[in-house]
C-alpha cells in the first residue's frame, strides 16, 4: 500500500510498505477513505521530537471501512468489550488507543489507558508514568503505525471504532478522531458558567473548534488570538473577537476588553515547541532538533498572567519536556487551576456525533485543502508554512 | 565473590486477587509474558521444570519447586539442586480497598555465574534486570486486563525497514 512516511526533518516521503496485518485478537484493518493532517504532525514534521525513526508511518486522525477483524471478534473472547464490529462498517478512529479494560480507561481517561503503549518504559523515564498509545505519533506513544496512508491497523479495535450513521459524509465525521473532541474537551476544561469570557491562543484547528465549543458549553464572549488573518478571519466568522499578537499588546488588550477583570478562562491551543524539550535522556538530541527552528511566543506564560483571579487555565497545546519561566508566582497567587491532557477522545464520539445530527455545527467548515495521498510531502509544506491561506489539509488515499 | 541479585517491582492490575493468582499459579502460563522464558513444563502440585533460551544459544534449565502458597495471596517458587542457576522468587496479590484491583508484588534474586557464559546467562536473566522484571510484569497486566500483549511487532515501515 501507500503510505507517508516520517524520513527526518520535514522530509516526508509517499512510499510504497506492506500492507498492515492482523497482529493481536481485538485488531481490525481499516481501508481509509479519509485521513488529516494535524497541528501535531508538525511537531514531528519540525524534528521536535527525538523518537521519530525514518520510515515511521505518520498520521492519527483518519476514518474508513473494517476489513478485516481479528479472532477476538469471532470466537466471544471475554475481552472484546462487546461492540459489535463487521466488516463493511463505516467508522472514524480514534486518536488515543485505549484498551477499555485498566483503571483508567473505567474512568472515562482514555488518553490514559495503562495497556496500550508497549514503549511505556519510555515514557515512565521521561514523565513517570505514561500516557496511552497513539496512532502515527512516535516510538515515545508506541511508535504505531499511523493512517495517513490506504490501510491501517487498530488495535483495541472493539473499544475505539466509532461506527458513523448512513447520511454524514467524511468531511462531516472525520474531525471526530481528534481536533473537534480535543476543541470540545479543551472548551470543557475551562470550566464555563453561563455567560463567561473566554480567552484562546492559537486559531489553528483545535483553535477553531475550542471557539465553537466554548459557545455551545455556555460562554458569553470568547477572543481569540493569533496573528494569521484568515485563521483570525475564520475565528471571527465563528463568532469570536479577535486579537491579533503582533500587533496589540495581547494582556493589555484582554484588560482593557474585560474591564480590568481579565478572561475567566485561559486556553492554550498553541502548544510550545522550542522550549517544550529538555527530557533528560534525550536532551542533546532535543537541542539538536531545537536549533533547526526558532522558537514560537510563549502563549501559555501570556495566558497565565493574563487569566483573572481564580480562573481556570486549560492546555491543549502539546508539550513533551519541560518549559522555562514558567509564571509560577502569578498561577499560585492568582488562585488559577491547569487542566490538560491528550484528549479522552472516546468520550465525546457520541455527543460530537449528536452536535453534527442535530445541525449545531458542521465540522467541515475548517477545510481549506483536499489532496491526494500522494500529495502529503506538499500539503506538510503548505500547513506548515501557511501557505495559500491553508487551515487544514485532508487527504485522499 | 558472586553477590546474589534480587530485583522487586510493584503494580497495580485491575482485576481480582482471585483471577490473577490462579493464572500465575498455572506456571505453564508464564512464558506468555515473560520474555525469555521458552517453556514451563508442571510435573505436579509442587514441582516444575522451566526452560529458557537467550543470547549465544545458551539454553539454561532447571527444576523448580514451590516453596509457599497461600491461595489468592502468595506464590513463592525455588530451583532445587542441580539447577544451571540458583534461583527463587515470589509474588504477592494484595487486593486494594474499594475495588481498586490488586497490588501485584514480584520479586526475584539469582546467583549469577562468572565467565563469558555466566555472562550470557545474566543477559538471560536481563541486561537490566529491573527493567526486564517490569516488563514482564507489565506484560502480565496487559495480558490480565485486555487478553493481549500491545505490540506493533510485524507492523509496515517505510523503505522496507523492520
Ligand atoms: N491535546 C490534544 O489531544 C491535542 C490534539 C490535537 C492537537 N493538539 C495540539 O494543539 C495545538 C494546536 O493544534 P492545531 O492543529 O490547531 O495547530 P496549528 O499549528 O495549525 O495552530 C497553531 C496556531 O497557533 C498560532 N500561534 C503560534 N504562536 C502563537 C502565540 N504566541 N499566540 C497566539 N497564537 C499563536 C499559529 O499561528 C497557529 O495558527 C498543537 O500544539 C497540537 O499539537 C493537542
Ligand atoms: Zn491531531
Ligand atoms: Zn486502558
Amino acid at each position: 500500500m501507500k503510505a507517508v512516511c516520517w524520513e527526518g526533518t520535514k522530509k516526508i516521503e509517499v512510499e510504497t510498505v506492506p500492507d498492515p496485518k492482523i497482529i493481536n485478537p481485538r485488531d481490525a484493518i481499516v481501508k481509509i477513505t479519509s485521513t488529516a493532517i494535524c497541528g501535531s504532525d508538525l511537531h514531528l514534521y519540525n524534528g521536535y521530537n527525538p523518537t521519530m525513526k525514518p520510515g515511521d508511518i505518520l498520521g492519527h486522525e483518519f476514518m474508513g471501512e473494517i476489513v478485516e477483524l481479528g479472532s477476538a471478534f469471532k470466537n466471544g473472547n471475554i475481552h472484546n468489550k462487546g461492540k459489535a464490529l463487521a466488516v463493511g462498517d463505516r467508522v472514524v478512529v480514534p486518536f488515543t488507543i485505549s484498551c477499555g479494560g485498566c483503571f483508567f480507561c473505567n474512568r472515562s481517561l482514555w488518553s490514559l489507558c495503562d495497556n496500550s503503549n508497549p514503549n511505556a518504559w519510555m515514557a515512565e523515564e521521561m514523565m513517570g508514568h505514561s500516557p496511552s498509545g497513539l496512532f502515527g505519533y512516535s516510538h515515545l506513544t508506541g511508535g504505531y503505525a499511523g493512517g495517513q496512508a490506504e490501510y491501517a491497523r487498530v488495535p483495541f479495535a472493539d473499544v475505539g471504532l466509532f461506527k458513523i450513521p448512513d447520511g454524514l459524509a467524511d468531511e462531516q465525521v472525520l474531525f471526530f478522531t481528534d481536533i473537534f473532541p480535543t476543541g470540545y474537551m479543551a472548551a470543557e476544561n475551562c470550566d464555563i458558567e453561563p455567560g463567561d469570557t473566554v480567552a484562546i491562543w492559537g486559531c489553528g484547528p483545535v483553535g477553531q473548534f475550542a471557539i465553537r465549543s466554548a459557545f455551545m458549553l455556555g460562554a458569553g464572549r470568547v477572543i481569540a488570538i493569533d496573528r494569521v488573518p484568515e485563521r483570525l478571519q475564520m475565528a471571527k466568522d465563528g463568532g469570536a473577537e479577535i486579537l491579533n499578537y503582533e500587533e496589540v499588546e495581547v494582556g493589555e488588550a484582554l484588560k482593557e476588553m474585560t474591564g480590568g477583570r481579565g478572561p475567566d478562562s485561559v486556553m492554550d491551543a498553541v502548544g510550545m515547541e522550542a522550549h517544550g524539550l529538555g527530557l533528560e535522556g534525550f536532551y542533546d538530541k532535543a537541542k539538536q532538533a531545537v536549533r533547526l527552528e526558532t522558537d514560537r511566543p510563549n502563549a501559555l506564560r501570556q495566558a497565565i498572567v493574563a487569566c483573572r483571579k481564580g480562573g481556570t487555565v486549560s492546555v491543549p497545546g502539546v508539550y513533551t519536556g519541560f518549559v522555562d519561566k514558567m509564571p509560577m508566582g502569578a498561577f499560585m497567587n492568582k488562585g488559577l487551576t491547569m487542566k490538560t491532557g491528550q484528549t479522552h477522545v472516546h468520550r465525546y464520539l457520541q455527543t460530537l456525533l449528536d452536535r453534527v445530527q442535530n445541525g449545531d455545527i458542521d465540522p467541515s467548515f475548517v477545510i481549506t485543502h483536499r489532496l491526494m495521498l500522494e500529495q502529503a510531502p506538499q500539503g506538510y509544506e503548505i500547513f506548515n508554512d501557511k501557505q495559500d491561506n491553508c487551515i487544514k489539509i485532508v487527504l485522499k488515499p | 565473590m558472586n553477590q546474589p541479585i534480587k530485583v522487586e517491582k510493584t503494580l497495580t492490575i485491575n482485576k481480582p486477587a482471585a483471577e490473577l493468582y490462579r493464572f500465575w499459579h498455572n506456571f505453564e502460563n508464564l512464558p506468555h509474558f515473560m520474555k525469555h522464558l521458552k517453556n514451563v513444563k508442571v510435573y505436579d502440585a509442587k514441582r516444575s521444570h522451566w526452560t529458557t533460551s537467550g543470547p549465544l544459544n545458551v539454553t539454561v534449565e532447571w527444576d523448580a519447586e514451590i516453596t509457599e502458597d497461600r491461595e489468592n495471596e502468595l506464590i513463592a517458587w525455588a530451583s532445587v539442586e542441580g539447577a544451571d542457576v540458583n534461583n527463587s522468587g515470589f509474588i504477592r496479590f494484595q487486593p486494594n480497598p474499594n475495588g481498586r484491583g490488586t497490588e501485584v508484588k514480584v520479586v526475584t534474586e539469582y546467583k549469577p555465574l562468572g565467565g563469558e557464559i555466566g555472562n550470557a546467562i545474566a543477559k538471560l536473566f536481563g541486561e537490566s534486570p529491573k527493567q526486564q522484571l517490569g516488563d514482564d510484569l507489565r506484560r502480565f497486566k496487559m495480558l490480565m486486563e485486555t487478553g493481549e500483549i500491545a505490540t506493533t511487532e510485524g507492523q509496515p515501515k517505510g523503505h522496507n525497514r523492520s
